[in-house]
This record gives structure tokens, sequence and C-alpha cells, in this order.
């Protein structure tokens, strides 16, 4: 039975996507799960697979060209099969056949695709922006219900999983998360997120000392957490809560946006003393030199930043509409201009990172984001985010709030400047640093006190430890 | 208290129950005139005569279902077998006979007897000589299973088992007999320990070691390697398998969240087995950790000195496995 | 044919010398019984044949489950080779044991009520057809594994001669059992500690559906003979015979003759259990129908009642009607009589439950009857 091969969503936001390269040519033999073609989308070059086995017997959109989301781009049949209409319409008839043919080859992986539906549902609420099941999975179980599996007694066994772990049981991205018995018990007492934890134990299990390190550090430790739950909905995940508006701030968020656009920006600047920084940095380089690691005033900023966040969570946030969400993890996200644009990486849990780990990570991401290989998870999921345009020798500028963030760092040129300290003139090498804040989640005393912070740690970063 | 050998206890309750009880009477292979084979009833015959210490015919099935029929008509027979791999031959009456008179009965006949003699390995003494039976026994309910590993437990668990009124397998250790130990004196009064009470051996915090019989030792041995690297455990010696001391069991795991079973058998079906499922079905919530087992290899006992010795439960072994219950690499 | 079968299927009414030697007495004349003994006996051997037919009635329409093994057929030897002891005396049996229960002085209500698993059974509903007890009576049961109340016997009568009483036990097997290791071994032992019991083989020539010469080399009088212990060989159609052989053997035995072995020649006329047909595979039509009506214990005793003018006709019938009656009123009681309480699932499976630990592994502890209820 032949396969029609779509356009597939790629990346959360994706809504059409362009040929790069198809690596395979009309009349190649190909299995489930073999890569057809790259795939531009808007964030990045993806890799398409086959669902399903055949000849790659027609190719309808060629390489260069673009598509939407969801259009048949190729077909998959047997060497002699008739594909009748040449033209592969998105007649009903056929959707359904290409159904059946993807739920026969989702009928391998059987039960647990079902499950993951299942709790993808459960623990769906009115975030549809991603990881929605692809339609094709959607299809499959669906096929299932009434098909040879049938019976019912899948769906059975599928929801107590669900139940079973979908309080405190799931990963953000829907799989489950191993915590032995006791740490579960344990946390439910404490009233701990398990998903905010970091598991120690064999595969990451979530061990009952993890948990007890958790309660310890309290809930800014409690927020650390595998990468994986960084895609987390917010919200209504563990790595953040929902704050409701006061009749306050709903006011303020209505006359604000009224005022002056979607997102009511304003910006706050500061000027930062960088010799200890410059200090600092010259002697982490030269002690390190060895071992390749070279940190550049960048990373130093990023990482004072994402410690500064961790300090003033309530700048940590995002704007929900309806509420504002603030977040226990700190995943900074770090703009690299590419060749026809913008990306901006995520350096997961930053401030728990040393600086050597983001300097090495930053150069890794920003590298494969001008090759446009980022996977959408290194590009989604920030917190906050930084942009620098020191290197173009820009002193000081304001960058446009990512939205649903709340707020973005704009790092200005290091250059040495005559400033006057205890009325002396002195020659020190200083940093303007301009965060533009979201007025419906951050105010402007709150956005100035997490810069007071930021300054601080640039500018004594022993005082910073106290 | 005196310090005397596992032996010798053993030696001491039978000479005070026989003394107590004219019912008790003890039967097997070269328990009379040879003193025992391990001479655990040595100096017997002379103090009790050969009405009450007989030595028997090797018959296994034989005199252990003489036994059985001398318990239904209110006898206390205690049936030694020469090693409990020969009372295979008798399981025929342990199992279908006595441990099932009272039931099939209606509650009519029981049989308050006690079946003892040394189970496991010894040293090179190679497959049909080298075996762990408590599980057979276990498995059958109306039977009790005791599996004493110091010489005071082997005095007051044999005592309170030859009073107990339901067969009993009293299961000793080859390599246990010359073990010596603390012994409360006979003069100070009757020393019994109930059935059904398990005695930590060792406390500690980071893991529980439960176990029973002679692996006590090996248990107490590699949590003192262990206690070198900073790890406490507990080791709960179980005393007795049928009465089980679950509250016992629950409380070490409730206290260290992981559990190691170590057991002289084999792996499939072993007491660790039943262990194992207690734990899970009552202690889930308290465990961090899956419960590991340690068993002898899954393989007949070999001669060769090397082989048994790995096919043994060993002290690395069960090092290794609370390493691996504790997330340690080692 | 062998020299085993030549002489399992001839019945013989009179002792004989046997392979090693010893003898059993004989000779015994009905003038050695008074009549009320005579007709005690009839009556009992006609208990035991109404009561065995009930059971099968009653098994026919499921009343009765599982095994039920009949000693129709028998009934001279359960009641000649048991009436002679005192109640102090045991029996111990194997399976086919309902008769020799009757015989050893358990009431026909209690053993049919077991036969029906009721609460009111000897075994209170927990043994069945094969396990039927009466502690109270020296009954010490009807054992399912073949050859397995041989060491027990031996250790009753260990206990009898340990405690100095003079206690006899007497052990019935069937013919099939003396193939067991267990056979060997309790003779050996009853030998050379010359313990007062009785090994009597019920020798019905069959063993389920192998006639014995087809498992036994030599004649089964011989089977004894390496232990040193006396054989006998008595014909257990005669009640008459059985009853004289057996009172005389008991007393010398009771008075420290050593253990005995004891060949009763009888034959089964049903079949082995209720899913054995009476004739077919392993035995003739013929064969059974000659047997049963050459040698019915009951038929043989009215003929010579008959002919000695010791009983009538109407007597008989009488006493058969009495009979059925008081089977009738077994069946009775057993139909009426509760099941057991699920409580009772629990109940003696130890004699003692222990003040610590648990007993019972199945994880229903809070179970209204299980002793673990509460304890943990």
């Amino acid at each position: 039975m032949a396969t029609k091969v779509h356009m597939e969503a790629l990346s959360p936001t994706m809504e059409e996507g362009q040929v790069v390269q198809w690596l395979k040519s009309e009349g190649d033999t190909v299995k489930s799960g073999d890569v057809l073609a790259e795939i531009e989308t808007d964030k990045a070059t993806m890799e398409l697979v086959a669902r399903g086995d055949g000849v790659l017997r027609k190719i309808t959109v060629k390489e260069g060209e673009t598509a939407p989301v969801g259009e048949v781009i190729a077909m998959i049949a047997a060497e002699d099969e008739d594909l009748g209409d040449d033209d592969a319409p998105d007649g009903d008839s056929s959707d359904d056949e290409a159904s059946d043919s993807e739920a026969d080859a989702e009928a391998d992986s059987g039960d647990a695709t079902d499950d993951d539906a299942d709790e993808e549902a459960d623990a769906g609420d009115e975030d549809e922006d991603d990881d929605a099941p692809p339609k094709a999975e959607a299809d499959a179980k669906g096929k299932s219900g009434d098909g040879t599996k049938a019976d019912g007694g899948e769906s059975a066994d599928a929801a107590p999983s669900g139940d079973g772990s979908g309080e405190e049981g799931q990963t953000g991205d829907g799989g489950r998360i191993k915590a032995s018995p006791v740490a579960r018990r344990l946390a439910k007492d404490e009233g701990v997120e398990l998903a905010g934890i970091e598991g120690s134990g064999p595969g990451g299990r979530i061990i009952k000392r993890d948990v007890e390190e958790a309660v310890k550090a309290g809930p800014a430790e409690k927020a650390a957490a595998p990468a994986a739950a960084a895609t987390a909905r917010p919200g209504d995940g563990p790595d953040s809560e929902k704050v409701p508006l006061s009749q306050m701030r709903k006011t303020i968020a209505k006359r604000l946006v009224e005022s002056i656009g979607p997102i009511p920006h304003f910006f706050l600047t500061i000027d930062v003393d960088m010799t200890r920084a410059v200090e600092a940095r010259a002697r982490i380089n030269r002690d390190l030199e060895r071992d390749g690691v070279k940190i550049s005033y960048n990373d130093i900023v990023l990482k004072a930043t994402a410690m500064a966040l961790a300090r003033h969570p309530e700048c940590n946030a995002h704007w929900g509409g309806d509420h504002v969400v603030r977040f226990h993890r700190v995943h900074l996200g770090v703009a690299v201009a590419i060749e026809d644009g913008l990306i901006t990486p995520v350096i997961r849990d930053a401030d728990r990172k040393g600086m050597a780990a983001i300097s090495a990570e930053v150069r890794e991401l920003a590298g494969r984001a001008r090759e446009k290989k980022l996977k959408p998870e290194e590009y989604t999921g920030a917190t906050f985010s930084v942009s620098n345009l020191g290197m173009f020798g820009i002193e000081q500028f304001t960058a446009v709030i990512n939205p649903p963030e709340a707020g973005i760092l704009a790092v200005g040129a290091m250059e040495e400047r005559a400033v006057v300290v205890d009325g002396e003139l002195d020659i020190q090498p200083r940093m303007k640093i301009t965060m533009s804040c979201d007025h419906r989640v951050i105010d402007g005393a709150l956005g100035s006190q997490f810069l007071q912070t930021l300054r601080r740690i640039l500018e004594e970063p022993l005082a910073a430890l106290v | 208290m005196a310090v005397i050998t596992y032996r010798e206890a053993l030696n001491q309750a039978l000479a005070e129950e026989m003394e107590r009880d004219d019912s008790v009477f003890l039967m097997g292979e070269e328990v009379a005139e040879y003193d025992g084979a391990y001479k655990v009833s040595k100096g017997l015959l002379d103090q009790f005569g050969e009405r009450r210490v007989v030595d028997s015919p090797i018959s296994e099935l034989g005199f252990a279902g003489l036994g059985v029929g001398a318990a239904m008509v209110g006898l206390r027979p205690i049936i030694e077998f020469m090693t409990f791999n020969f009372s295979i031959l008798a399981l025929d009456q342990v199992l279908n006979s006595a441990a099932k008179m009272l039931y099939m009965s209606g509650g009519q006949i029981s049989c308050p007897m006690v079946f003892r003699g040394p189970t496991g390995a010894a040293l090179q003494l190679s497959a049909q000589h080298s075996q762990a039976c408590e599980i057979w026994y276990v498995h059958a309910p109306g039977i009790k299973v005791v599996t004493p590993a110091t010489p005071a437990d082997a005095k007051g668990l044999l005592k309170a088992s030859i009073r107990d009124n339901d067969p009993v397998a009293f299961m000793e250790g080859e390599l246990l007999y010359n073990l010596k130990g603390e012994v409360p004196d006979p003069d100070d009064g009757d020393f019994i320990i109930p059935l059904g009470v398990a005695d930590l051996k060792r406390e500690g915090e980071h893991i529980s070691i439960i176990t029973h019989g002679k692996m006590v030792h090996v248990a107490l041995q590699a949590a003192s390697k262990l206690e070198k690297d900073g790890i406490e455990a507990d080791v709960l010696d179980l005393r007795t398998l049928r009465p089980l001391d679950v509250d016992a069991i629950l409380a070490t795991v409730r206290k260290t969240n992981r559990a190691v079973y170590l057991e002289e058998g084999w792996p499939w079906g072993g007491v660790g087995s039943q262990i194992v499922s207690i734990i899970q079905d009552e202690a889930f919530d308290d465990l961090d950790a899956p419960v590991v087992r340690v068993t002898q290899a899954d393989v007949p006992m070999p001669y060769a000195k090397n082989l048994e010795q790995i096919a043994k439960p060993s002290v690395d072994r069960v090092i290794a496995a609370c390493n691996r219950v504790l997330y340690r690499n080692s | 044919m062998g020299t085993a079968e030549a002489e399992a299927t001839k019945p013989s009414k009179t002792s004989g010398e046997n392979g090693n030697g010893t003898s059993s007495p004989g000779g015994a004349k009905l003038g050695d019984f008074s009549k009320e003994e005579l007709h005690r006996f009839m009556r009992a051997m006609l208990l035991f044949r109404r009561f065995e037919e009930k059971a099968e009635e009653a098994y026919a329409i499921g009343k009765i489950g599982g095994f039920c093994h009949l000693h129709i057929g028998q009934e001279a030897g359960a009641l000649g080779l048991i009436d002679p002891l005192r109640q102090d005396d045991w029996v111990i049996t194997a399976y086919r044991d309902h008769t020799q229960a009757l015989a050893k002085g358990l009431e026909p209500g209690p053993v049919m009520a077991e036969l029906y698993g009721r609460d009111t059974g000897s075994s209170r509903g927990k043994g069945g057809s094969m396990h039927i007890f009466g502690a109270e009576q020296g009954f010490m049961g009807g054992h399912g594994i073949v050859g397995a109340q041989m060491p027990m016997a031996a250790g009753m009568a260990f206990a009898a001669k340990y405690r100095g009483t003079d206690q006899v036990c007497v052990c019935f097997m069937g013919d099939a059992a003396v193939n067991q290791g267990a056979f060997l071994e309790s003779l050996n032992m009853a030998a050379i500690w010359k313990l007062p019991a009785i090994f009597v083989v019920e020798n019905n020539e069959y063993g389920m559906g192998t006639a014995f010469s087809r498992v036994s080399a030599v004649p089964m009088i011989q089977r004894a003979d390496s232990f040193g212990v006396p054989a006998h060989t008595v014909d257990a159609q005669d009640i008459i015979e059985t009853w004289s052989f057996m009172d005389d053997l008991v007393k010398q035995v009771r008075e420290g003759a050593g253990p005995q072995f004891v060949e009763a020649r009888t034959y089964r006329f049903k079949g082995h259990s209720m899913s054995d047909p009476v004739s077919g595979t392993y035995r003739s039509k013929e064969e059974v129908d000659g047997r049963v009506k050459e040698q019915d214990p009951i038929a043989i005793l009215r003929n010579r009642l008959f002919e000695a003018d010791l009983m009538t006709e109407e007597e008989l019938d009488a006493m058969d009607d009495e009979v059925r009656k008081e089977v009738d009123e077994a069946a009775d009681f057993a139909d009426e009589a509760p099941l057991p309480d699920p409580a009772e699932l629990y109940s003696h499976v130890y004699a003692e439950i222990n003040e610590h630990g648990r007993l019972f592994f199945d994880g229903r502890d809070g179970e209204a009857g299980h002793p673990g209820g509460g304890k943990d």
C-alpha cells in the first residue's frame, strides 16, 4: 500500500518547509525510518524520514521548493503499484489510505505509541503550540481502536498508566520520570515536584537523597531538572508557577499595551566597571589555557545574568496573557546572528553551570546555529535572553523582547572610558548593559534591582558569593 | 554466659529438652554409638540410653516417617538427618505427611517434631552434598523452618523448636559446628528464643543485608568491609523463615530504603524471592533502589576448589550487590 | 503365567506353609462364635456394603467429588482385620479407607459427611474420601501416597514400645505398595526394633490396573522374607477365618511377638476408583463376575449362617433394611450438614500459631479466619 510523504512539522512553529535536498531519488528502495530529505524549517535544517517501506516512486516537491506542512511531497509505494491519480490529491479516500498504512507502520510500536499519545492528551491544556501528536499517530490510534488490535483492551491499558504518572510522574515531554518509590513518597510528603529534581541514580533515577537535597536547598534548587524538562508548557509544569494577575496588574497590562503596542517595553541601562572581570578573565584564560578553555566577556555576562536571574525569579518570567509564568530554572537564550537572520540557542540551567561549560556550550550551539543544525529543543524554552552587539563596536543599544519572555539584555562593547572615582579621574574598562522589560511583568524597581545584582556580580565577583 | 561451640549449644539443648520431657527422643543415622556424624549428640546415649537415642538404618524416608507416626500419637521425635541433602529422600514424609497431617485430619492429629541436621555447602563436597534445602521445606504450609547462625541462637531456637507443637525443620550449618559464641549458662535458667523473631546482628543506616543461617557470617564480613568505605549496613538475621519476622524486615527496609537478600540456595524461587516479594508488596514506598539477591551460582555445586569458591555467595559478591543497590561504583 | 499370579489367584481359605516357613493360624469354626457375634459380623459387613453403595450413588449425582475408592467385595477384611483390635490400638491405611474407618469405630454419619465435604465430616471436610481420620477411635488416617503409611505405622508401634504399652498398630496397604521403598524401610525398622506392628497387604490382585504378578517376581508372601518378619496368608473373603486369624495374631503381637506381615487375599468388586470401570482393560467381565459369584464375603457368611440355621432369610432382610436405613440417615446427615465455614480455610494448618512472626504468606491477612489477621 502506498505511503504518502508529507511535509511534516519539524519544528514547533513551522508552517511550511523548504526541501533543501532529497537524499533519496525516485526509484530508490526505502525503508521506514530512512532519511528521505533535508528540510529547512523556520529555525533549522531537519531530516525527514520515511514512514513506510517501498520504492520512492515520485517526488512532487523538488529541491529548493517550499510546501506547507501537511502537503504531500513524495510517494512511497511498491515497485509495480498503481499510484492512480498523478497529482495524488488530498482527497479523503487516499488520506485514509495513507493513515491506514501509517497505522500499520505504527503497529510495531503499538502500545507505547498509544500510551504516549494518551499521556500527551492527559497532560495537555490550553497550550497547543508544541508536541501535539502528529496526525499520523492520532490516526493510527483511531484505527487501532476499531481495527485488528481492537477490542478496547488497549485503551483500557493505557488509561491507568496515564493516570498513575500524570500528576507527578511525567516529564515535560511526556516521558515517565524515573524515581524510586521512596523518593516519590518523600517528594509527595514534602511537596516537591519530582520533575524539578535531577536524578543521581542509574539512568537518571531520582532517589531519596536527591529529594532530600532538593528539600534542603529550598525552592530555587527545586527548579533544577534535566534539560528534557525545559520544553514543559509554561505555567502548568513543575518548573514554573502561575502567578494570578491582580486587578492592578491587569489594569497596568491593559493600559500599557494601549499606550505603546503589543509589548509595553521600557528600558533600563547600567554602566558597569569591568576591571575585576578583565582581571578575572585574564587569569582564568591563563590558568586554563592548557585545557583549551577561553572565556569571553560575553560568557562572563551570561553567567552573571543567570546568577542574577536566579536571585530575581520575578524577572525570569513569561507573560501568559492572563497570568505570569515565573520560572524556577534559568534557561538563557543567547542571540546568535546567522547568515539570513537571527536565532537564539538556549543554555539550559545556566545559573548552575560553570563559566567554562557555558563558554563551550555557547560556542558549540552558535556553530551549529550557523550551520542551521540546531534541533528545536535547542532553540526553544528560554526564560530570558541576552543579546550582545559589543563585537560590532556598539556602545549601547536596546533589544527587542522575544515574547513571551519578559526581558532581554542588550550588551554593548567594553571600552576604556574616563570616569570619576572618589573625586578623581580614573580610566576603567566599562560596559553598558540595557535591559528591555515587559512592563506587564517587570516594573521599573524590579528591573533595577535585578540590574543592581547583575552589576554587583560583575564588579565584585567575590561579594556576589555572599 | 559461657563461650561454647554451636555443636555444644545444640548438644545442651537436646540434653536439656530430653531431660525435661520424656516424650522427646532422638533418632537418626549414627546419633547414638557414633556420638553423631558431627558429634552433636555426643554423650546423649550414655545419658539417656538406647530407648531415647536411637541409631537408625540408612533409611531416610523410613525413619522420618517413623518419627511422623510417633509424633501422631504424642511423642516428640527429633529426627536427625546426617545432612539435609539426604532428607530429599524423606521429603514425602515431611511434606505430604507431617506438614499436612493436622489439616487433612481436620485438626485431630498434629505432628510435634523436629527434623534437624546441617544444610548447605561445606567444603568441596560437590554437587549432591552441598545444597541449601531450606526452600523445599519453607515452601509448604504446615511446617516451620528454623535456621540458627550462632551458638546462642542454635540453643535457644532448638529448645523452642522441640517444644513447638508443629513439625519444625531445624537447619544447621556444617561449617558452623565449631563456631564459638556466648551462650547463657544452663544454671541461669531455661534459655529459649521464640520462633518468629529475627535478630539484628549489626546496625547500620545505609543498607539492609537480610539473610539467614550460615550466610549471616558472610553478611557480617561484608558489612565490616563496607564500613571501611563509610557504608553502614544493617545485618538482619531472620533466624526463622517460617514463622517469618516480617515486621523486622519492613523495619530495616524502612530505615535504610535499600536491601540485599543473601542466601546459600539457588535463585529460582529462593528464600529471597519471597522476601523480595514481601518487601516490594509491603514496603514499596520505602524503597530507594531495587532489592538485589545474592545466591549460589545457578549451577550444581562443583568440586574443584576454585569453582566452588565462585559458586558460593561470597563477601565480595555481597559487597558488589550492596554497591549496586547503593548506586555506587566500585 | 508366573508363580506369583498362580499363588495370588488361588484363594486360600486356610493357612498353610508359606515361603519363609512361618505358618498362619487357621481352622476357625463357626462354632467358635456366638450367634450374636455372627449376626454382628453380618450386620457390619452389610453396613460397609450399603455405605459404599450409597457413596457410589452420591458420587454419581455429584454429592461427592474428587477421588473415591470403594471397598465393595473387601468387607470381610475390613471387619475381620480390625474388629479384633482394642480402641487404643491403631489402624493406619491407604486411601480405600471408608469401611476400615467404620470398622475402627467411626460413625457412618461423619464419614459420609466427610465424603460430602461437610463441616461435620470426620476431618471437618478438609480430608475427603482419602483422608478419613478418627484420633479418638485410633483410626490414624487414610493416606494418599502409596506406601507412605508404613513408616508412620512403624512410628506408632515405636511409640507403644517406647511408652511400654501393649498397643498394636495395624497398617493396611494395597498389593502395589510392597514395591515402594517405604515397605522395605518400614519392615526392616519394625523388625530390628521388634515393633508391635502388623503390616497387612490387602491383595486384591491389582494395583490400580496392574496385576501384581506383573510387578513382582515372587509371590506376595515371600516379600517379607528378607526382613525376618513372619508372614501369613489369610483368606480375607471369609470373615470367620479372618477374624479368628487376626484376633490370634494381635494377641501374639501384643505379647511381644514383634512385627508381622499378612497377605489378606481379597478381590475388588468395583473399579479402582469412580473413573475406572468394573471390568474392561485389565480384567475381564467374566473374571469379575466369577469372583463376585464365588467370593462375595457377605454371601459366604450368609450361606454358612443359613446352612447352620444361625440366621433366617427374614432376619437377614430385616437386618439389611435396618442397615439401609442407617446408611440413608448417614447420607441425610451429610446432605443436611453445613459446608465448612470459609474461615476454616486457615484453621488446622498449624497446631500452634506462634506469638511472633508470620506463618501465612498469601497476603490475605485481613480476611476472616486468617490467623495472620491483625498480627502484622
